[in-house]
């Protein structure tokens, strides 16, 4: 299986750059930032084997915005966790900026997560225990030990107090995530994901849990930070509006890339 | 720095860890208290014992004893003179005591075992001198009895006794024999109270020995032991029982009183005999067979030495009294035999090592002497009380154990709760041990906390353990540490501070080790599922 797939690697290529070509002018020599080819998974239910994704090619490029849509079951949350190294494929290979990702060992992986690809959720999936300063402070609590942390604590404070500026929650420092809102839950949540300045940001259905207005102030800050901060953003989104703002949308069916998309 | 805080925070916000630190708490204290207690009571009885006997007895193995002690002495010190701070013979009997219980006005007869002891030298040897009521006798023990004063600084209710309680008994005595006998001419007065005149009448002893002693055979109740005779030299037919005494004799306190509680309740000593009265002693003599002697002492102090096997048993008389009594003289040589040599070794010495040079210069088949040390005589009673503490400590960390499946149980709860935590944190790219070690961190906290508490709780409750017992007592109306049972007003309590530690860490680590599991499962948690988990 995985020896066709990676002969069947070279092929899709000139697929992929045809596509390119519709990008907008300003990404068309961008650099490939997140890269997938032919990859498969699936989920065992007892002994039912319910494959998920058949052979899914996906490109991004530096600054782009591209959603990713498709039907409740389709995988694209799947999809998601296994462009962030939260899951390993099947078969497949994943590229970040031209280095294999997908069979790296897991300390390698959790480095990934944890300094270059950030991710937010439906869910928000804030620490409920912790203030929201606390969890934008998160990622670098993770990545530096406590002396080293104690040292730059000043400037990993103000990081994150500007972060959460960013997203106009500079008067919500001190408070848990049940004392706020599902809008500003998912806007800490975005400035947690900012925290470690990451290369690419992996959103799955950030708005899907919200109000039309908390959503669109979401979406906002999403275009503002893909526009303004040349943040790369991959989301995974219901809402067929947002994607009709997208650099490039993909379209997933039944396990596949069934439709590439480009703004006009 | 994560795993700091989370700990932390999971810590404060989970009150279902307060269970598990109350039980840690618990178990620890617990532990605290019943080591100090076991201790305190452990040092107290080998304070005691090692207080009643000296460091090593040398026993005779017959009760005729070992002759010619002098020589025993020197070749004593020969061998272990620089060890040895103190030296003394005495002579052990078994012995029977008679007198009259001056509550119900009846005959009380017990076994007892009589010792017969060298005034100056016997309190050097061990703490003797501490147990006697009399301030006096505290000081420097003789056998003479005084005036009143009994039990000052020890027991201060102690009624009246000693030359105060004789004069006033003999007179009423006398009184009542007047008044009985209607016979006023009879200037021979009763020593002891009812009983009929004596008839005095030679004394005959078996060993041909000048002795005071008599034969008991046929000596039916109320006919009466002979001319009183004692202390003072000159033998007189005329004894005045409010002027002059017997030998003095020293008895356990436990001989001649009871320990109970009145109709309130409180707790009281009832004494049958008190210093002043006179007694009986009857003993064997060293005859072949040997035949009871007995003679009449005087009460002039009680020995209390808190140890019951003790103090309901042991007599002290001067040695001379005994070896005369029973004759134990050798005719030729004209020494008086002992039947054991007790020493007392200088701070440091080795009792086992002079043990065993004692041992070689006495061998058993030339010599047929038993050589112990006081750990010796008392090693069963030692080794029970350590054998005691040692269950004790098993079934209180079993204890403690219990709290730590209470753990095991309560973090698995957590860490299933915290499921979408463990997902969040492993998204943001934290190591799978990073994760258990914010569940480990939390077992470390809770079993530091626990047993801090813990620690604290047991030491101040074993601070104030008497106070408490006599809350409890108030409150419950029920005495928690009966006197009367253990002869200690206080709850004895030693704090070793290794013990402690010891138990400190053992809380920790069982904390810590019942944390494990529930990490590990943390740890493997699946990220994807993790996060997908409500
Ligand atoms: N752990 C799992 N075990 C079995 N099936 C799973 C598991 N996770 C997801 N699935 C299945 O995979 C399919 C795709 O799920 P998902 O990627 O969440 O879809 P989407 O996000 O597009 O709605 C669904 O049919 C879902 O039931
Ligand atoms: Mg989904």
């Amino acid at each position: 299986m995985s020896s066709a797939f990676e002969l069947a690697y070279p092929e899709s290529q000139p697929a992929m750059a045809s596509s390119r070509g519709s990008l907008h002018p300003r990404l068309l020599k961008a650099p490939v930032v997140l890269h997938a080819s032919g990859v498969t998974k699936s989920y065992r239910k007892g002994k039912v084997e319910v494959p998920v994704l058949n052979g899914v090619d996906i490109e991004v490029v530096e600054g782009e915005f591209q959603a990713i849509v498709g039907a409740s079951g389709s995988g694209k949350s799947t999809l998601l966790h296994l462009l962030a190294t939260l899951d390993q494929p099947d078969t497949g290979e994943i590229y970040f900026e031209e280095n294999r990702i997908d069979n790296l060992p897991a300390s390698s992986r959790d480095i990934l997560r944890n300094r270059y690809i950030g991710m937010i959720f439906q869910f928000y999936h804030l620490l409920p225990e912790l203030t929201a300063l606390e969890n934008v402070l998160m990622p670098v609590m993770i990545h530096h030990g406590i002396i080293s942390y104690t040292l730059q604590r000043r400037k990993f404070r103000q990081r994150a107090k500007e972060l959460l500026d960013l997203v106009g929650l500079s008067h919500r420092l001190k408070h848990r995530p049940r004392e706020m809102s599902g809008g500003e839950m998912q806007r800490v949540a975005i400035a947690r994901s900012l925290m470690a300045n990451p290369r690419l940001l992996l959103a799955d259905e950030p708005t899907g849990n919200l109000d039309r207005a908390a959503g669109e102030e979401i979406m906002e800050i999403i275009h503002e930070l893909n526009s303004a901060y040349d943040v790369t953003i991959v989301m995974v989104t219901h809402d067929m509006s947002i994607a009709a703002q997208a650099d490039r949308t993909v379209r997933l069916a039944e396990g596949k890339v069934e439709s590439v998309s480009f703004q006009s | 720095m994560y795993k700091l805080l989370l700990s932390w925070r999971y810590l404060k916000s989970r009150y279902i860890a307060l269970a598990s630190i109350v039980s840690v708490t618990l178990g620890v204290a617990t532990l605290i208290v019943v080591n100090s207690v076991m201790a305190g009571f452990s040092d107290e009885m080998h304070k005691r014992l090692h207080g009643i006997l000296s460091d090593i007895v040398i026993r005779s193995h017959d009760l005729n004893g070992l002759p010619d002690p002098e020589w025993h002495v020197n070749e004593i010190k020969q061998i272990a003179g620089d060890d040895i701070e103190a030296m003394t013979a005495a002579i052990q009997i078994p012995a029977m005591i008679n007198f009259r219980d001056n509550i119900q006005g009846q005959w009380i007869t017990q076994p007892i075992t009589l010792i017969g002891i060298d005034q100056q030298t016997y309190g050097e040897v061990s703490d003797f001198s501490k147990y006697l009521l009399h301030p006096e006798n505290r000081r420097q023990l003789n056998f003479l009895l005084k005036e009143n004063d009994y039990g000052r600084g020890k027991r201060d209710r102690f009624p009246v006794s000693g030359w105060a309680r004789r004069r006033v008994s003999a007179e009423w005595e006398q009184q009542a024999v007047e008044s009985q006998t209607n016979d006023l001419t009879t200037n021979v007065l009763e020593f002891d109270a009812n009983d009929i005149p004596p008839s005095p009448f030679p004394l005959v002893d078996d060993s041909g020995v000048e002795g005071r002693g008599e034969t008991v055979d046929g000596l039916v109740e109320g006919e009466v032991p002979g001319v009183p005779f004692q202390a003072l030299d000159e033998p007189q037919l005329v004894f005045d029982p409010s002027t002059e005494q017997h030998t003095g004799i020293i008895l356990g306190i436990s001989i001649c009183s009871l320990r109970g509680r009145d109709t309130n309740g409180e707790v009281m000593d009832y004494y049958f005999a008190l210093p002043g009265d006179d007694v009986k002693i009857t003993v064997p003599n060293s005859g072949q067979p040997p035949k009871a002697v007995s003679d009449s002492f005087t009460i002039v102090d009680f020995y209390e030495s808190e140890m019951s096997e003790y103090d309901s048993s042991f007599a002290f008389v001067p040695l001379s009294k005994i070896q005369d009594l029973r004759g134990m003289v050798d005719v030729q040589s004209g020494t008086k035999s002992v039947s054991t040599i007790q020493l007392k070794l200088k701070a440091g010495a080795d009792l086992n090592v002079v043990k065993q040079k004692l041992q070689a210069r006495f061998p058993v088949q030339q010599f047929g002497y038993q050589i112990q040390t006081w750990r010796d005589m008392q090693g069963p009673l030692l080794a029970a009380v350590q054998l005691e503490t040692t269950i004790l400590n098993i079934l209180l960390f079993l204890i403690i154990a219990v709290a730590g499946f209470g753990i095991l149980a309560t973090f698995f709860m957590i860490v299933v709760e915290k499921t979408r935590d463990v997902g969040i944190l492993k998204s943001l790219g934290a190591p799978s041990g990073g994760v258990m070690s914010i569940f480990l961190g939390y077992g470390l906290s809770l079993g530091t906390v626990g047993s801090g508490v813990g620690l604290v709780l047991g030491l101040l409750f074993v601070e104030h353990i008497n106070t408490i017992a006599g809350w409890i007592e108030k409150v419950t109306g029920q005495e928690v540490f009966d006197p009367t049972i253990y002869y200690f007003n206080q709850i004895p309590v030693i704090v070793n501070p290794v013990t402690c530690v010891w138990v400190v860490v053992g809380a920790i680590a069982i904390a810590v080790i019942a944390s494990i599991l529930p990490a590990r499962k943390a740890a493997k948690l699946h990220p994807v599922e993790a996060l997908r988990y409500e």
